[in-house]
């Protein structure tokens, strides 16, 4: 196997007042891979996503990542996000004001001039939005509307699946996409999930449950606590943690 | 000929038509000594050959402002002002005017690129010595014609005094009289230059009226006075301002504007304000001291103002419609932004005087730095008001925590029929937010424009199409810097 996409080497990251939440991960993704982060309350999963992204907040204490042979840290989180590094948030952010569509063409936009790409068509645009609202069962009045704004729980997970599929991420890290959802939104949002699956992508799942892992089937699943990848299996640990719980790990938890 | 609506392809569309007036060079220039007592005025009314019953009418003002003390009971700072040191009368200067764009100051250059101003408005706008200035002229002059067709007047009040003084007459200070308050009796008595319009009754007047095009407003006088009449049935719209940022060696302003709607008429007043606001430390920058009135006069007309304020150290504005007609209604609708030291108290009057009148205000404040942002309103509803209904909305939004947001709203309704709602909300740009904008792709201050104009968007729609976009962008110029 070559390079990985994602290479993260003892990272340790702690909150501005000083508590450590990260305490030395270690996690390779390389293309074409779907991981999944199991873990329970405060283990550190949304921590280390926000740190990919490059949110303020974090201190980084020790470690690396690389990020397609690149020092991932030292880009700012726009940078980031055009090379391809896609976060969907737990909880979606509201913009009042801010069309949807247009909020989302004026990312890609955004993106595609730092590659030095020229801004893509209205219409080009419209079609190809309008063929990935089909695919998530998503209404098109939701195009329309303010970010996020005023969207229901479910509404707002495709929505962040949907700018995923618009902005064609090379590392996608889907944070809880699957809490709050009744049975036939967890249903749509891993059918456009699944649909986005690709050779060159790679997906990291953040989750409570292994529900959204019985229909994504990653090739890796990890188990986090206390800021530390704690077991690294296949399929059939996801499956060991809906039996047992995490209170196999014993201390920590 | 037609005309066609998008008003910068007129003067695009004119101005190759070539001139056809030469310039005509004013009387000799000279200048007023400083200070203000009745020899300055008469010196004023001379200079512009007025008819006696003006300069009567400015020396009525001028007694009335002797009596009056400058108010103080709005939220800012500033040291006070010597008006005996102030020069009421001032000549072009054209000595010092750079010869061309290279000797104009790179960092106005810059704005006006991210503005997207035509190249040939930056040399006027940047105060460079070109032809452009008798093209504006002539294109003006143009114009003019094209509307006198229709019977339209729009003019200078200097031309306006002597061409058509009945009408000028009849309605000058009929809105805001002479002592209405100390800034308004200030204007009254030396009043430089400034707009008429009169629309006469059943014409909609077809393009959207504007000083000179917006040229002309880098000229724009210490105190102007701008009176505007739509007769019965008339409907106009009128732009004043200009997105482009104007350097001004007078550091006070005090402008009138006067706008009279008869019955059915109806007026949009729309203002871009991007006037020098000094400097990140808040030295220079202009005082904008400006009392505009509108009044319905007639059943069922209308009066709407949108002002989009980002200039100026010292805002001090407030818009307002006197709701005399039956039916009639009045609309406010603002966005002003205050960032580094800048202070804006500013909001509308809304009286309802007629049956069944209504008001919309619709109020936008955003401050950053340290500025100092202060809406202020007043709604009364006077007994034979019946059936009055006013809707008030203030939506103030906070970039960092060492700006202010205040609204002060002072409702007076003497019918009980009335109705008055008033909604106020204060917010701040969360990182959250900026965050999100990041992560899919924007930059820092692309996000930021992005959220504000989000804010800002059900005013910002009410401007005509062209300011809007100019507008949007002015936005994000005038929050440079506010955000990392």
């Amino acid at each position: 196997m070559g390079l990985p996409l994602l290479a993260v080497e003892d990272l340790h990251a702690s909150l501005a007042d000083g508590r450590e939440i990260l305490r030395g991960i270690n996690l390779r993704v390389h293309e074409g891979e779907v991981h999944a982060i199991m873990g329970p309350n405060g283990s550190g999963k949304s921590t280390l996503a926000a740190v990919l992204a490059g949110r303020e907040g974090y201190r980084v204490e020790a470690g690396r990542v690389f990020y397609r042979g690149r020092d991932l840290l030292s880009m700012a989180p726009e940078e980031r996000a055009a090379e391809g590094l896609f976060l969907a948030f737990q909880y979606p952010v509201e913009i009042p004001g801010v069309n949807n569509m247009v909020f989302l063409r004026a990312a890609l936009n955004a993106q595609r001039r730092r590659h030095g790409e020229s801004e893509i068509d209205a219409g080009e645009f419209l079609r190809a939005v309008k063929k990935k609202l089909a695919l998530l069962d998503m209404d098109e009045a939701l195009l329309h509307r303010a970010l996020n704004a005023g969207f229901s729980g479910g509404e707002k997970k495709r929505n962040e699946i949907l700018q995923m599929a618009i902005l064609e991420p090379r590392l996608a890290v889907l944070d809880e996409v699957d809490s709050g959802l009744d049975i036939d939104a967890l249903k749509a949002v891993a059918k456009g999930v699944e649909s986005l699956r690709a050779p060159d992508r790679a997906i990291v799942l953040i989750t409570h449950y292994e529900r959204l892992l019985e229909q994504l089937a990653p090739d890796h699943v990890h188990v986090l606590n206390a800021g530390r990848i704690v077991e690294s299996g296949g399929r059939e640990l996801a499956a060991e943690l809906e039996r047992h719980g995490y209170a196999f790990l014993g201390e920590g938890t | 000929m037609t005309l066609p609506l998008d008003s910068r392809e007129t003067v695009r569309f004119l101005a190759e038509e070539g001139y056809k007036y030469g310039f005509v060079t004013e009387i000799e220039a000279e200048s007023a000594p400083p200070g203000l007592g009745e020899e300055t005025v008469r010196f004023i009314s001379g200079k512009k050959g007025e008819p006696s019953w003006l300069l009567e009418w400015r020396l009525s003002a001028l007694a009335a402002w002797r009596q009056m003390t400058p108010p103080n009971w709005a939220k800012l700072r500033l040291a006070p002002i010597d008006y005996q040191a102030i020069s009421y009368y001032s000549a072009p200067k054209q000595k010092t005017a750079p010869q061309s764009l290279d000797e104009v100051d790179p960092e106005l250059l810059r704005t006006y690129e991210k503005l997207g101003i035509p190249l040939k408005e930056r040399e006027v706008l940047a105060g460079v010595a070109v032809d452009a200035v008798f093209d504006s002229v002539s294109v003006a002059t143009t114009f003019k014609e094209e509307l006198a067709k229709l019977g339209i007047i729009f003019c200078s009040i200097g031309e306006a005094v002597r061409e058509h003084p009945d009408l000028v007459r009849r309605y000058l200070g009929s809105v805001v009289p002479q002592g209405d308050n100390f800034f308004a009796a200030l204007n009254s008595a030396v009043f430089s230059d400034g707009t008429f319009a009169y629309i006469p009754p059943g014409v909609r007047c077809p393009l959207e009226l504007s000083t000179y095009f917006r040229i002309n407003a880098a000229k724009t006088g210490q105190f102007e006075r701008t009176l505007i009449v739509a007769d019965k049935g008339a409907a106009v719209s009128y732009l004043e301002g200009c997105t482009a940022p104007q350097r001004d060696e007078n550091q006070l302003h005090a402008a009138v504007v006067e706008l009279v709607a008869e019955e059915d008429a109806a007026i949009k007043y729309s203002t871009v304000q991007n006037w020098y606001p000094g400097d990140a430390e808040g030295k220079g920058g202009i005082y904008n001291f400006v009392t505009k009135r509108g009044h319905c006069r007639g059943a069922r007309s209308k009066i709407s103002w949108t002002q989009v304020e980002t200039g100026s150290a010292i805002t001090w504005k407030y818009p307002s419609c006197i709701l005399e007609g039956d039916r009639s209604i009045g609309e406010f609708y603002s966005v002003a932004i205050t960032n580094n030291c800048q202070q804006a108290d500013t909001g509308t009057k809304m009286i309802h005087i007629g049956k069944e009148t209504r008001s919309t205000i619709l109020a936008k404040g955003i401050s950053a730095g340290r500025g100092q942002n202060t809406y202020r309103g007043l709604v009364r509803v006077l007994p034979r008001a019946e059936g009055a209904r006013n809707h008030t909305r203030c939506d103030s939004l906070l970039i960092g925590d060492r700006c202010g947001a205040h609204t002060v709203p002072y409702i007076e309704t003497r019918n009980p029929s009335a109705r008055v709602e008033h909604e106020a909300t204060t917010g701040k740009i969360s990182e959250d937010q900026l965050f999100y904008c990041r992560q899919r792709g924007l930059g820092e201050e692309d996000a930021l424009s992005l959220i504000v104009n989000g804010f800002c968007k059900e005013v910002l729609k009410e401007l005509p199409m062209e300011f809007a976009v100019e507008a949007q962008k002015l936005l994000a110029v005038s929050l440079e810097g506010s955000v990392g």
